[in-house]
């Protein structure tokens, strides 16, 4: 979604520190790619919060559908043997 | 737990509420739930925006370095909860610019406190102490409100709240153990503060109509009356340990309901703020105004060199 004054709205995501995924933290507007890391910084990262940021404009994601819960994540619903809870092992089976 | 998809989007927001679990941006939701959303949110970011307005007046006057630091961080805190606010709010398909149109031209309200003046340096602590403490016990439990995006806005703000209040309590310290005439700018500035602090929670749970149905979304976790009895339980003893009075001579401690007993609120002054005839009204719209129409340059400059570096990525691609 772009704004009506033109700037484009970013998705914000931070690394909080090193060994961490980048997590998605929030959005911002920004007029350019430059502008967005900085406002990201000023705005998400006040307390030492990260050391890596990635802007990314919103109209750049692909999303799965347009709600959470559709067939879309069906197929991964009855696979329970890819779960290690699905085996039983004897207790007294050592290091399972 | 997961919700099981449902055929009818409304059972499906409606099982999503009762399994406490949180409503996300692409979720089908009532047009209720939406609109309440939009404008609870809405009025929360612009409260935080007006809301650097009345300590903002005093960061050139701070009597220190240190105290002049630590206010430059607060109001840039709540510059940075009305973004992060404004961000969630977008979620519900609104126009950012839209939100900033509507606050200056009047059409959406912001919280009645910030219009009240900053006449001395100890209004700066007891806002943080009692504005900061009241928005505290009104905040945390939003950060379990249904809609995903405004809770986990919540969250972050909380974590910042705490530093805003305990720095107020900090500076009120310092003061009290100051001179005679220092001590007496924190009691008049409490005397000020204290009732528009209560009437941040909003009219009584009678006078309420909306709590209800937002109780039922779970927008709302407590009543307008539950938050501002256990803020009132909460601040006495704060108010003892710092030796102030707070201005109510009703306010005693009741054994048998183990809470604090405290006197009546007027309503009247209340909702003459909020219509727009309080003390600072005109002057704080009038102000946000004039920042957005003083920054329109810049951002024409910045959408200029934005519009430029492209163009020229553009060329050098030929």
């Amino acid at each position: 979604m772009t704004q009506k004054d033109g700037w484009p709205l970013y998705e914000v995501f931070v690394r909080g520190k090193r060994g961490l995924n980048h997590v998605h933290v929030g959005s911002l507007h920004a007029a350019d790619d430059d502008m967005a890391v900085r406002h990201a910084r000023d705005l998400y990262t006040r307390r030492n919060e990260g050391v890596s940021i990635w802007v990314v404009r919103s109209a750049h994601i692909t999303a799965s559908s347009p709600d959470e819960k559709d067939p879309f994540f069906a197929p991964s619903g009855d696979k329970v043997y890819r779960h290690p809870t699905f085996y039983d092992i004897p207790d007294d089976v050592p290091h399972m | 737990m997961t919700v099981e998809p449902m055929a009818e989007p409304r059972d499906h927001f409606e099982a999503t509420i009762a399994a406490d679990q949180r409503i996300e941006p692409r979720d089908w939701m009532p047009e209720g739930y939406r609109k309440t959303m939009v404008r609870q949110i809405a009025q929360h970011a612009h409260s935080e925006i007006i809301g650097m307005q009345p300590e903002g007046n005093w960061i050139t006057r701070a009597p220190s370095l240190r105290r002049k630091a630590i206010l430059l961080a607060k109001v840039q805190d709540e510059a940075g909860h009305g973004l992060y606010l404004y961000s969630a709010a977008e979620t519900l398909g609104v126009d950012r610019s839209d939100l900033v149109e509507k606050l200056i031209t009047g059409r959406q309200k912001y919280s009645s406190i910030f219009n009240y003046p900053t006449l001395s340096f100890a209004d700066v602590g007891v806002i943080g102490w009692l504005v900061d403490g009241a928005a505290i016990c009104n905040q945390v439990p939003l950060c379990r409100s249904s809609y995903g995006p405004y809770a986990r806005a919540m969250i972050r703000i909380c974590k910042e709240e705490s530093f805003h209040q305990r720095q107020g309590y900090e500076l009120l310290m310092t003061m009290m153990s100051g001179t005679q005439a220092q001590r007496d700018m924190v009691q008049d500035a409490t005397n000020r503060w204290w009732w528009p602090s209560l009437m941040m929670f909003g009219p009584p749970d009678e006078e309420s109509p909306n709590t209800a149905q937002s109780m039922a979304w779970k927008i709302k976790r407590h009543t307008n009356d539950e938050l501002r009895q256990r803020f009132v339980d909460m601040t006495v003893p704060q108010a003892d340990k710092l030796g102030v009075t707070l201005p109510d001579p009703d306010l005693r401690w009741n054994a048998e309901r183990g809470h604090y007993d405290f006197g009546a609120v007027d309503w009247s002054e209340f909702k003459r703020v909020i219509a727009g005839d309080g003390p600072c009204n005109a002057e704080r719209i009038a102000h946000r105004r004039r920042a957005h129409e003083d920054g329109a340059w810049v951002r024409a400059a910045a959408s200029a060199h934005a519009a430029k570096r492209a163009e020229r990525v553009k060329e050098a691609a030929r």
